[in-house]
């Protein structure tokens, strides 16, 4: 049995030398950006997948709002990060709630279809958006401001930026579900009806673990403007929602760095395919049924069977 | 907006809807019977709409293809179940969505690759070209009043059979409660399978029927997918009077919606404000009754699960 904290530390390790380590070159660091913001959307869903047990396949949403904050606000000509990324979550979190609020009255599959409704909403919002591009997108001439410097222009300080929030990221999210809260979570998952017995309702907790995934969502959204310089409708797809759903059970649903690890393993997939044929979703379509029907306890599961 | 315009609409929102319930049928009784979630349904719909273009394209006659693609159709659903989803029945909704979503990228590329990525176009059978006179100076395309009385009549007879067979009395007992049916002595298995092929039938059918008058596309199977989830959703899963009903409700809303939003929004807006925001209301108006339903009735209109 490996050591709890030896798989994370690798993955982080990994992330941290990789710009050292001869992938420093601007194809690569962006690519390793695409996935760590991924991997900061996926572990927001881990959170409620495998810790609620709420399937959502609406996620691509926040990003889609978070993103949009950046856009919108990019027009108006404030690209100050003080008040962009604080929009961006606020404004994420704000959307989680008011579907979450709606959503999470409903169970099992009815959530799976209501939240990917509301990620249709938001996505025939954003493509009906003439003044930020509509369908074809909105591109961005330059990324938000730190403190009034270019900092984030800088692909290796936001490579270690990306790092270093996605490790925060992580470290709350296992002291949450590690708390009283997570607790109420785990339970509502496993006996709604022995949570209630015990005097709990489960709703206003479910819908605050939805909430802060959408915040976090809105935040990866933020970044992930940042990272593409372009925004469109695509980002909120529900393809996009079913990427990230893939990435959390790729990595392996039981710990939340399981999410960064499928998130990695996701974009390096994608990117291997892609250069190997213009088919790639050809492989990449039944490999995503394997891994749904056989990989139980995903890439995780794998290494840790084998430790 | 006048009276005509809105006859016109009307009756093109409920032949949205007759196509929707085809669809929404099949997935509703799959979902009921076997708790399944296919969101490969999509795809079956789309097959429907190629092979009958193809075969529309090799023979000439659209009823040469309409007969040759009903039952390539169904073979091809029989193929999937018999690949992938019966390996998915016992399976989590998690397990379910992910695999059938990989499902859905496979076959988006398959039929880009055989057919490629540009529209085809089927041309109208000759029988049922013009139009239909409704009063004097307003005509309905013949086509489409075909589709809507095909479409009933396949509700109809599907009402018949659900409702007034033993088979029917079988299938709606599997949908309150499987397990008690299979306790029973009945092969559920035989029975998903019926159902299922069935499903894959109509949902090829409307995809035939609805390949004259939409563009015949990769992906087309999506956007149908995710309103007939917002149907059996709203109509509650495993009823076909709900699927009835809440299909008619949405093609209403989606098709009188596009035409009639932007009109309302000019009492309140100028030309091109009140365009823009009116295509982006109407794309939501379906999810937003969808929410507004589902916040009254968290389990549908018609719910039929027990428990």
């Amino acid at each position: 049995m490996l050591h709890r904290y030896t798989v994370p530390l690798t993955i982080f390790g990994a992330l941290a030398l990789a710009p050292l380590l001869g992938f420093g070159a601007g194809h690569s660091l962006s690519l390793l950006a695409r996935a760590m913001i991924l991997g900061l959307g996926a572990l927001g869903l881990s959170v409620l997948v495998g810790g609620a047990g709420l399937v959502s396949l609406g996620h691509a949403a926040s990003f889609g709002i978070g993103a949009y904050a950046v856009v919108m606000l990019d027009a108006a000509g404030i690209t100050d990060a003080g008040v962009v990324f604080p929009t961006s979550v606020l404004a994420a979190a704000v959307f989680a709630l008011l579907t979450g609020a709606v959503a999470i009255r409903t169970a099992g599959v009815n959530f799976i279809m209501i939240t990917l409704a509301f990620g249709q909403m938001a996505f025939f919002t954003a493509a009906s958006l003439s003044a930020y591009g509509g369908d074809d997108g909105y591109t961005l001439y330059a990324r938000t401001r730190l403190f009034g410097t270019k900092l984030l222009e800088n692909r290796w300080f936001f490579h270690y930026l990306l790092l270093a929030l996605l490790v925060l990221a992580w470290l709350a999210g296992r002291r949450l579900l590690a708390s009283r809260f997570g607790r109420v979570l785990r339970a509502a998952r496993e006996n709604p009806l022995r949570l209630q017995a015990l005097g709990f309702s489960p709703y206003p907790y479910q819908l605050l673990a939805y909430t802060l995934a959408g915040a976090l969502g809105g935040l990866a959204g933020a970044l992930l403007a940042n990272a593409t310089e372009f925004v469109a409708p695509s980002f909120i797809a529900w393809q996009r929602s079913g990427d990230l759903l893939f990435m959390v059970i790729l990595g392996g649903l039981g710990q939340l760095h399981g999410a960064v690890l499928g998130a990695l393993a996701f974009v390096l997939l994608e990117e291997y395919l892609a250069e190997l044929t213009p088919h790639w979703r050809l492989i990449f379509g039944p490999l995503l049924v394997l891994v749904a029907l056989y990989l139980k306890g995903g890439l995780l599961g794998l290494v840790q069977r084998r430790g | 907006m006048n009276t005509q315009l809105l006859l016109i609409q009307s009756l093109n929102g409920l032949q949205f809807g007759v196509l929707l319930f085809l669809v929404a049928a099949g997935l509703t009784l799959v979902f009921g019977v076997m708790d399944f979630i296919n969101l490969a349904h999509g795809v079956q719909y789309m097959l429907g709409a190629y092979l009958g273009a193809s075969f529309a394209a090799a023979t000439g006659s659209f009823w040469w293809a309409l007969l040759l693609a009903l039952p390539v159709a169904l073979l091809a659903g029989l193929l999937l179940e018999w690949l992938v989803f019966r390996h998915l029945y016992a399976r989590d909704h998690l397990a379910q969505v992910l695999a059938t979503f990989g499902v859905i990228l496979s076959l988006n590329q398959l039929v880009r690759m055989v057919w490629g990525s540009a529209p085809l176009q089927v041309p109208v059978p000759a029988l049922l070209e013009g139009g239909i006179q409704l009063m004097p100076g307003l005509t309905w395309p013949t086509y489409r009043a075909a589709i809507l009385l095909a479409g009933l009549a396949t509700a109809g007879l599907l009402w018949l059979v659900v409702e007034r067979t033993r088979i029917g009395a079988l299938v709606r007992a599997g949908a309150s409660n499987a397990p008690m049916v299979a306790a029973l002595g009945v092969d559920i298995h035989r029975l998903f399978m019926l159902v299922f092929g069935c499903g894959a039938m109509l949902a090829g059918f409307a995809g035939v029927m609805a390949a004259p008058i939409l563009s015949v596309e990769p992906g087309m199977g999506d956007t149908v997918l995710i309103l007939a989830f917002v149907v059996i959703v709203i109509g509650g899963i495993g009823s076909v009077r709900g699927a009835f009903i809440a299909a008619l409700l949405v093609g209403l809303i989606e098709t009188l919606g596009r035409s009639l939003m932007p009109d309302l929004m000019r009492l309140f807006l100028a030309a091109s404000p009140a365009r823009q925001t009116g295509a982006a209301l109407a794309s939501m108006l379906v999810y937003v009754a969808m929410a507004g339903i589902l916040a009254w009735r968290p389990r549908g209109l018609f719910p039929v699960r027990a428990g």
